[in-house]
């Protein structure tokens, strides 16, 4: 069987790949996906840890987890519309009212 | 090496390229591709620790659902490549270390308390236990949920409806 440190550490890999587009990508869509990479890091922690304990309850955690990402796909992208809809750009850049 | 780590290093390597590929490609549409591949190969590593139902979630829910969203709002708002801006001059010197020193302390901390870990073994009859759980010791949460989506299926229609003049 696969170690479960190395699924802890792909799951690591997977987060920092997360936070670095997260803060480096300029389009307001990519930023949302990288969220949602993120999240799948997360999930993939959680998959191993359960298993390694031999107990359910982490993939319970990861439906719900899951469920939370859908949601918040379905509204953050409604935002999105919105800002495209308002500002003409998907550039974080240009959404700066609350920038001094 | 075993073929159990051989598969878990070709779905390990394709999900870090995969990630990596998001961060890269310049146009949002390509972006999404990449997180597919990344979302795919997990699957894959599911399946390989047996946990075969949330496998399936990950695919139908991820795979299917949440990018079919993100894609086709790429295409109806007809997202074009990346502009480049420049960044400060904090992040274009600290960021690549930063992100690096991050991913090395998560490493460092989920993985220190592993050799306490019993090594992995198969769950036998996780799904059934899964739904019993979820239904049972679970179930206001699950419930919850529920009413989450609801909100958030209102919460995105407000949203994306059309203002009325």
């Amino acid at each position: 069987m696969v170690p479960t440190q190395y699924y802890l550490v792909l799951s690591a890999i997977l987060f920092g790949l997360g936070a670095v587009a997260f803060v480096f990508k300029r389009n307001i869509i990519t930023i949302f996906m990288s969220i949602e990479l993120m999240l799948n890091a997360v999930n993939l922690a959680f998959v191993a840890f359960s298993q390694a304990f031999g107990k359910v309850h982490g993939q319970v955690f990861v439906l719900f987890v899951i469920v939370v990402a859908a949601a918040e796909a379905a509204v953050g992208l409604g935002i999105i519309i919105l800002i495209q809809r308002n500002r003409q750009s998907l550039n974080v850049e240009k959404v700066n009212l609350l920038k001094l | 090496m075993t073929p159990t780590l051989l598969i878990f290093f070709v779905l390990a390597g394709l999900a870090v390229l995969g990630a990596l590929s998001l961060v890269i490609q310049k146009h949002p549409i390509h972006s999404a591709l990449s997180l597919i591949v990344v979302m795919v190969c997990l699957a894959g590593l599911y399946l390989l620790m047996g946990a075969e139902f949330v496998a399936a979630v990950q695919i139908i829910v991820y795979g299917g659902a949440i990018m079919v969203l993100f894609i086709f709002v790429i295409m109806l708002l007809n997202a074009g490549e990346e502009e480049r801006t420049d960044f400060s001059k904090l992040a274009k010197f600290a960021g690549l270390p930063l992100a690096l020193a991050l991913t090395a302390a998560i490493a460092a901390a989920v993985v220190k308390p592993a050799p306490d870990i019993p090594s992995q073994s198969v769950i036998p009859d996780a799904t059934r236990l899964i739904s019993s759980m979820l239904f049972q010791e679970f179930v206001y949460p699950f419930e919850l949920t529920s009413f989450l989506i609801l909100v958030a299926i209102m919460g995105a229609l407000v949203l994306a409806q059309r203002e009325k003049k």
